[in-house]
C-alpha cells in the first residue's frame, strides 16, 4: 500500500515539475550548475571505471577461449558486445545510482531539513520546477558521458589484450568490427534516455519528501540508491525485451 | 491586517489547533507563544498557507485564503516576508545572492536595482561588508539579519518570524527583537512572531496569543501579561526562576 502511495506521489511529482515555470534568467545558472556536478563531476570516475572494467572484460573473455578453433576476433567482438549492449548503458547507470543519485538526494533533502524549501515555498516559488528541473536538462548529457563509457571500455579491452599478449592488435579491431549492428547503440542510447530521467526523478523525489533530520538524510540516500538502480534494472528489462527480443 | 476565524486542524486522531480566532494587526508585533508543542508552528504554517485548514477561515485583508486559486497564492506568497527558526538561509548562496533572490525571481529589474535595493537592506539590517560572506561563514545572529534583510527586501505587506532569536545569545536576541519591531513600523508591516522566549515577549509583545493544547487560553500584551489570572499563562510565565522572582517583587 506504502509503494502504491508513493508511485502515486513520484508521478504527481512528476506532473509538479512542468507545471509552473521558473525564470530562464534563475533556471540558466542552475542548469549550468548541474551539468558541472553531475555530468562533468562524474566524468572521471566514469572514464576510469569504463577503461579497467573494458580491460577485465576483455582479459576475461581470452581466458575463456581455450579451444584453439575458435577464433581470436572473438575477444574484440565480445567486448564491443558487452560494453555497448549492458556495460556502458547499465552498469555505468548504477553506479551513478550511487554517485549522482545519493547526491541528489543529500542536497535536496538537507534543503528540506533546514527548511530552505519551506523558505523557497513561501516566496512562492514552484520547488519541484525549480530543484528538479535543472537536473533533468543536466542529465540530458548524461548519453554522452555513456558514449564517452563505450568508447573508453572497448579502447581498454584493446590494450589490455594487445599489450597483455592475448591477441593482436588487428584480430581485436576485426573483433570489433565484426557483425555490427548500429541499432545496437541505439538500443544503448534509448535505454540511457530512460536512465537518464530515472537517475534525475527517483533521487530528487526520495530527497524531496523525506522527513527528519541529518540521520535521516543518509538513509534517505541509501533507499533513493536501492529503489533507482532497482528501476533501471526493470526498465532495463523491459526495453530488451520490447527492442531486442 | 490578517483576521483568523475559528480554524480547526488535526493530525489523524490528534487535534493540533482547536477553535482559534485572532486578529493580527498592522504595524505591531504580533507574538504567538506557547510552550512547544502547543501548535504555534502549525498555526503559523497555515496562514502562510503551508497546511490547509480543517474548518475555519484566514483573511488577509478581507481575501479569503482558502478560495483564493493557485495564482492568488502566489501572488499573496509574494507579499509574505518569512524568518525560519534556522534562518534557512540557501547555502549554495552568499550573502548578498541571499537577498537578491526573491527580486531575481519575481521581478524584472536590472541587475544593478536589484543590487542596489539589495544593498539598502543589508544597511538597514546592518551587515555591511559581509555581502560576499556565505552562511557557513557568519555567525548565528547574522544568518537571522540576512534572513531578515531577505524577509523584507521585496517590501512585503506581512512578516511571519518562526522563533526569530531561538539559539542567541540574550543580548543578540534583543537586538534581533528590537529590529524586528523598528522595520514593523517603518515598512508599515502586519509582522507575526511565534516564540517562547518570555525576554522577547516583555521587549516586543504589543499583541500577544497565548496557545495551550492547540487553543487560543488568553490575548493581551505585554503591560497585562503579569497581571494575568489566567492560571495555564502564569504556568508559562512563570516557569523560570527569573520570571518567579521578577514575580514576587512586583506583588511586594
Amino acid at each position: 500500500m506504502k509503494t502504491l502511495e508513493h508511485i502515486g506521489n513520484y508521478f504527481i511529482m512528476l506532473t509538479k515539475i512542468f507545471g509552473k515555470f521558473t525564470k530562464w534568467q534563475v533556471l540558466k545558472p542552475l542548469i549550468f550548475k548541474e551539468i558541472d556536478v553531475l555530468i562533468i563531476g562524474s566524468l572521471g570516475i566514469v572514464s576510469f571505471i569504463s577503461f579497467f572494467v573494458g580491460g577485465v572484460v576483455a582479459i576475461q573473455t581470452a581466458l575463456n577461449m581455450e579451444n584453439p578453433f575458435l577464433p581470436k576476433n572473438l575477444i574484440g567482438f565480445a567486448t564491443r558486445q558487452s560494453i555497448i549492449l549492458e556495460f556502458a548503458p547499465t552498469f555505468i547507470s548504477v553506479i551513478m545510482a550511487g554517485k549522482v543519485g545519493s547526491f541528489i538526494t543529500s542536497s535536496i533533502g538537507t534543503m528540506r531539513v533546514t527548511e530552505q524549501i519551506d523558505a523557497l515555498e513561501v516566496m512562492g516559488v514552484n520547488t519541484y520546477n525549480y530543484l528538479i528541473f535543472p537536473k533533468i536538462i543536466a542529465l540530458c548529457l548524461y548519453p554522452f558521458l555513456i558514449g564517452i563509457s563505450m568508447f573508453l571500455g572497448i579502447l581498454g579491452g584493446y590494450i589490455a589484450c594487445v599489450y597483455g599478449g592475448w591477441t593482436s592488435s588487428s584480430e581485436f579491431i576485426e573483433g570489433i568490427q565484426l557483425d555490427f549492428i548500429p541499432f545496437h547503440v541505439t538500443y544503448a542510447f534509448i535505454k540511457t534516455a530512460f536512465f537518464s530521467f530515472i537517475l534525475a526523478t527517483i533521487p530528487s523525489y526520495h530527497g524531496y519528501f523525506m522527513k527528519g533530520g541529518a540521520l535521516e538524510v543518509g538513509k534517505a540516500s541509501t533507499i533513493s540508491f536501492v529503489w533507482t538502480s532497482v528501476v533501471i534494472i526493470i526498465i532495463n528489462y523491459l526495453i530488451t525485451q520490447s527492442l531486442l527480443a | 491586517m490578517i483576521n483568523v476565524k475559528n480554524i480547526y486542524k488535526s493530525f489523524d486522531e490528534t487535534i493540533v489547533l482547536n477553535n482559534i480566532s485572532a486578529n493580527f494587526e498592522k504595524s505591531k508585533t504580533n507574538l504567538v507563544i506557547g510552550q512547544s508543542g502547543s501548535g504555534k508552528t502549525v498555526f503559523i504554517k497555515c496562514m502562510l498557507g503551508l497546511i490547509n485548514v480543517d474548518k475555519g477561515k484566514i483573511e488577509f485583508e478581507n481575501n479569503i485564503l482558502d478560495k483564493m486559486n493557485s495564482k492568488e497564492r502566489i501572488k499573496l506568497r509574494q507579499e509574505i516576508g518569512m524568518v525560519f527558526q534556522g534562518s534557512a538561509l540557501f547555502d549554495s548562496m552568499n550573502v548578498v545572492e541571499n537577498i537578491m533572490f526573491p527580486m531575481k525571481m519575481f521581478t524584472e529589474k536590472y541587475h544593478d536595482e536589484v543590487l542596489s535595493r539589495a544593498n539598502d537592506v543589508i544597511k538597514r539590517v546592518n551587515l555591511e561588508n559581509s555581502n560576499n560572506k556565505m552562511p557557513n561563514e557568519i555567525s548565528g545572529g547574522m544568518k537571522k539579519r540576512v534572513a531578515i534583510a531577505r524577509a523584507i527586501v521585496m517590501n512585503p505587506k506581512y512578516l511571519f518570524c518562526d522563533e526569530p532569536n531561538s539559539g542567541l545569545d540574550p543580548k543578540t536576541a534583543i537586538i534581533i527583537d528590537n529590529l524586528i519591531q523598528e522595520i514593523t513600523k517603518e515598512y508599515n508591516i502586519t509582522t507575526i512572531i511565534n516564540t517562547h522566549d518570555m525576554n522577547s515577549v516583555m521587549e516586543i509583545g504589543e499583541k500577544i496569543f497565548f496557545l495551550k493544547n492547540g487553543k487560543k487560553e488568553w490575548e493581551g500584551n505585554n503591560n497585562e501579561i503579569f497581571k494575568s489570572e489566567n492560571e495555564s499563562l502564569n504556568e508559562f510565565v512563570y516557569s523560570s526562576e527569573l520570571f518567579k522572582k521578577v514575580k514576587k517583587k512586583f506583588k511586594d
